[in-house]
């Protein structure tokens, strides 16, 4: 098997027994690059040049026997939004087209210090809107299972190139489900960790309250794995939380008899394709079988959250893309009059519809005289939302349910059905209103053999059972590590 | 008047730590431009701000000098509006829950007290500045250096009446933070900038008058000045029955008027939301005892101890402990020397002269408190008279020499007590003199300060006047 296709489970045990360099697995990585990025598109830059010399000096490090992590020469993707020295960080913006920031994000940092071999930088909705990966500035990225339909968003890159076998796994961002969607709909595993479990700084910020690093892996044990070098307290965010890291790897094959898993029945109502509906609910069969054991739950707010959402998220991405306007860095205009006409035109043509959109949206839910209705409003809600969670946590350890109401659309189905993409994220947005964990893990396929994602949620902090919890399922559906058509015939 | 005149302050203090409010960023003046600057303080995509435990630390101080309430959990908040020097777009500030609440504070004017509310005191970062290079046509440079330095606001309640009041709550408040080490206090630097709210009524009208919001006063006379104007101004739109209209103006300075700088309409609509990358600031009752220990005494406190410890005339009192530097220099110097009322003139007089001339504060005195306190010492016990004692202190402030009993004795300075010596040069005068001292005996008494002169000027003033007095007197009636 090419080393492109294994695990960053594998690759770490193969590169400790010193079975593989890590940079033969970097050059494998990029010989798939090569082969198959130009139709799937998931690269917005690639840096073979800078990958190969960090492989070797982790072949080095190996050699000398110093410290290694589980990701040391391990060849790893970042989401464009993760400010990397060296590296353009666009965050999918003609905004930012020429950015190269001048410090690395703190999981950047981590990953650096790690020892991982950094790919690129991978194609994401710009600013992290959208559900699609549409919305780039750039280029869309196409699905590997089907490269008519959407790898979905706005982590589109960060999920396609695991499932191409372009990047042996990857960093994504999740505001609204912008990890877990777009995993269940290219088939991967995808991990939104805890509000605060990860440093955001160096992030560029989409909506701060609710933005969250997280891994895209092939499986369960590669995102415990990479969860465990980039989680942790960061001094230099205030939002991150000063709480020990456990051994989510070492911890995984615990069993999970007699933890109690909750349905909320408002997850499983009008609008669910049944062809997913089945395969999660056959999940949760699966789960039953392991010992787990099942009850019937409610969240009863769920149907105000993608309002709460659309309004929270939105004042938040008004005021944190104020920055964005010509006068520091990124694009201006040319030939403007005065300064108001340079921000006008610089802001005109340097975002994307989408982006201006919820710039508007959000502007206007926190202007004198609707701020009470709108963004006030919105954080009582918020509060309901986070108080339903509670209350079914009280007596339960996990929440099952689908991920995503359909599997992956065709490219140009919904955008230019604003609030009809915007639906699509309602069985995500909760998680990130309430600041909880939660994974996709792929579930089985439709019958047009396109992913299905099931997801699970844990309480804050309790990331250790979340991964347990997905591990066992994963083990007993049999999923983990399946390849598109696309992969297999390039692999012959 | 038919007009009664309602004034509120909005005072902004540059706070006195080493580094920015929200980074590690130094917060030294004069540093070339952009040169304190990191991704936070110049918004770099992805940069968030950390809150420095200093500023809070501060703002409490600044709290409990003006009898606030400390806000338990205070919050910061983003006040949204476009400008090149805020590199974010937004200003962090706080708006609803602010660290200060519901404080006062006594001020006196014309001799009577009154007490000014202050309705909050928040923690804010301060914003950057625009460079206008003269040579180069249509480009701006930003200079970020400034970008975030902590700020605290102080926003009292409409409660002045006057120009006066206002200009003496001003005082009262730069003076207390400038002790708190707070505060530089300096007006013409902008490290303590004001900008006053402005309204008429007529006498009982139950409601307050449309307001002007006054900025760009950069001393306490532009204030008064720049007070009086606008209560002018709005009388004459009143008189003439016209409506003030509610806008911002900036004075200037040079033309001694405020003109318009934006209306009710132009005026932004901040957007004001909780900052999600700050957490509530959360100040425990062991934090507020902590800083409690460590407020210095504060002016209206020292002033009176002042009063009672060392019977200073109340002028006195005012002036040194004016500043706390110069109130620690006065009771170093008290410590050492018996009268409290000659340290307090020679400070005031003497000293400041000389300080003034240099353009330096107390804290730069060449002389130390023990010097000048020895110095003192000779004078009273009449070791030297009070005119040579001026001659000494100039030596002594020049640095040839610090120790005042040291020139004394290399240069002979001491007063000539010795009545024997007196006696013989009284009567050499008198004996040279005979017939003035026959016109001052025959009542032309404004004679005896000639003889007086003649003496000093013989012993080169050396002679200890009163002694002289006395022995004339005894010898020429
Ligand atoms: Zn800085």
């Amino acid at each position: 098997m090419e080393l492109y296709n294994c695990t960053l489970e594998e690759l770490w045990q193969r590169l400790e027994k010193g079975e593989v360099s890590s940079f033969e697995v970097t050059r494998s990585v990029f010989k798939r690059i090569a082969e198959v990025d130009e139709t799937i598109a998931a690269y917005l830059e690639i840096d073979e040049k800078g990958a190969l010399i960090q492989a070797e000096s982790a072949d080095e490090r190996r050699r000398k026997g110093d410290a290694t992590t589980p990701v040391t020469g391990i060849p790893l993707g970042l989401k464009d939004l993760l400010s990397t020295v060296g590296l353009k960080t666009t965050c999918g913006s003609k905004m930012l087209a020429d950015y190269r920031p001048e410090y690395d994000a703190t999981v950047v940092t981590r990953l650096r210090e790690a020892g991982a071999v950094i790919t690129g930088k991978l194609n994401m909705d710009e600013f992290a809107m959208g559900s699609s990966t549409e919305n780039s500035a750039f280029n869309p990225t196409r699905n590997p299972w089907d490269r008519s339909r959407v790898p979905g968003g706005s982590s589109g890159g960060s999920t396609a190139a695991v499932a191409s076998a372009t990047a042996i796994a990857t960093l994504g961002s999740d505001t609204g489900g912008s990890i877990r969607q777009p995993a269940s709909f290219c088939g991967v595993v995808g991990m939104k960790p805890t509000y605060g479990r990860v440093s955001r700084y160096g992030l560029i910020a989409f909506a701060s309250s609710l933005d969250q690093i997280g891994p895209v892996t092939l499986t369960v044990a590669d995102a415990a794995l990479l969860l465990g070098v980039i989680a942790g307290h960061d001094e230099r965010d205030s939002t991150s939380v000063d709480t020990p890291v456990p051994d989510y790897y070492g911890n995984l094959k615990q069993d999970i008899k007699g933890l109690k898993i909750g349905v909320p029945k408002e997850y499983f109502g009008v609008g669910l394709d049944p062809e997913v509906e089945a395969a999660v609910r056959l999940g949760c069969r699966q789960l039953a079988d392991a010992g787990a054991q099942f009850a019937d739950v409610s969240l009863p707010h769920t149907d105000y959250a993608v309002a709460t959402y659309y309004l929270l998220a939105t004042a938040e991405a008004s005021s944190n893309l104020a920055r964005y306007d010509g006068v520091k860095y990124g694009f201006r205009a040319e030939n403007t009059d005065g300064l108001l006409d340079m921000y006008r035109t610089t802001r005109a043509q340097g975002f994307g519809d989408e982006v201006k959109r919820r710039i508007m949206l959000g502007t206007y839910a926190l202007s004198a005289g609707y701020y009470d209705a709108y963004y006030r409003k919105a954080q009582q809600v918020r509060t309901l939302i986070t108080q339903d969670f509670n209350e079914v946590f009280a007596d339960n350890d996990i929440i099952v349910a689908p991920v995503c109401p359909t599997p992956a659309f065709a490219f140009g189905e919904k955008i230019d059905d604003p609030l009809s993409m915007y639906l699509s994220d309602i069985l995500t947005i909760p998680v990130n209103l309430a600041g909880l964990p939660a994974i996709s893990v792929p579930c089985g396929f439709t019958k047009s053999g396109l992913p299905i994602g099931l997801q699970l949620i844990a309480k804050p902090f309790a990331e250790e059972t979340l991964l347990r919890v997905a591990w066992h399922y994963e083990q007993m559906a049999g999923w983990a590590g399946r390849r598109p058509e696309l992969v297999t015939k390039a692999v012959n | 008047m038919d007009y009664e005149i309602v004034i509120g302050l909005e005072v902004h203090c540059q706070l006195l730590t080493e580094t920015k409010i929200f980074c590690g960023c130094s917060t030294h003046f004069g540093n070339p431009p952009n040169q304190n600057t990191c991704p936070v303080c110049t918004g770099m995509p992805g940069a968030l701000p950390v809150l420095s435990r200093k500023v809070v630390d501060f703002a409490i101080r600044a709290g409990l000098a003006t009898a606030c309430e400390i806000t338990p959990s205070s919050v910061f908040a983003r006040k949204n509006y476009f400008y090149p020097d805020l590199p974010k777009g937004y200003q962090i500030s706080q708006f609803e829950l602010p660290i200060c609440l519901g404080g006062h504070l006594d001020i006196e004017v014309a001799g009577e007290s009154k007490r000014i509310g202050i309705t909050r005191i928040h923690m804010e970062e301060d914003a950057g500045k625009l460079v206008h290079p003269e040579h180069e046509h249509g480009v701006s440079y930003v200079d970020y250096n400034r970008a975030c330095v902590p700020l605290i606001e102080i926003v009292s309640e409409p409660d002045m009446r006057s120009a006066a009041e206002a200009v003496a709550y001003l005082k009262a408040i730069r003076e207390i933070m400038v002790y708190l080490g707070v505060c530089d206090g300096n007006m013409e630097e902008g490290s303590f900038r004001c900008d006053a709210n402005i309204s008429l009524r007529r006498w009982g009208a139950p409601k307050l008058g449309i307001r002007a919001e006054l900025k760009n006063m950069n001393s306490f006379r532009n204030v008064q000045r720049a007070i009086d104007y606008e209560v002018e101004r709005q009388m004459d739109i009143l008189d003439g029955g016209g409506q003030v209209v509610q806008e911002t103006r900036l004075w200037n300075v040079d033309r001694g008027i405020s003109m318009s700088m934006r209306g009710k309409e132009e005026a932004h609509d901040y957007r004001y939301f909780p900052d999600p990358d700050l957490l509530p600031v959360v100040v425990d009752a062991a934090w507020i005892e902590e800083v409690r220990q460590s407020l210095p005494e504060l002016p209206v406190a020292k002033r009176q101890r002042f009063l009672d410890d060392y019977a200073i005339p109340l002028a006195d009192a005012e002036v040194l402990t004016a500043d706390r530097a110069m109130a620690d220099y006065f009771e170093a110097v008290v410590k050492l020397s018996s009268s409290p009322k000659l340290a307090a003139n020679w400070i005031m007089v003497e000293l400041m002269k000389f300080l003034n001339d240099d353009k330096i504060d107390i804290t730069q005195c060449p002389v130390t408190p023990q010097s000048l306190a020895e110095l003192l010492s000779l004078i009273e016990d009449g070791t030297i008279s009070g005119k040579i004692g001026k001659q000494v202190f100039a030596q002594m402030y020049s640095a040839a020499d610090n120790n005042p009993r040291k020139i004394v004795e290399d240069q002979g300075l001491a007063q000539m007590s010795d009545s024997g010596e007196l006696e013989a040069m009284i009567d050499e005068i008198i004996a040279a003199n005979g017939d003035k001292v026959t016109e001052y005996q025959q009542g032309k008494v404004k004679l005896f300060g000639f003889f007086v002169g003649q003496v000093m000027k013989k012993s080169k003033g050396q002679a200890n006047p009163q002694m002289v007095n006395k022995l004339f007197k005894e010898k020429i009636g």
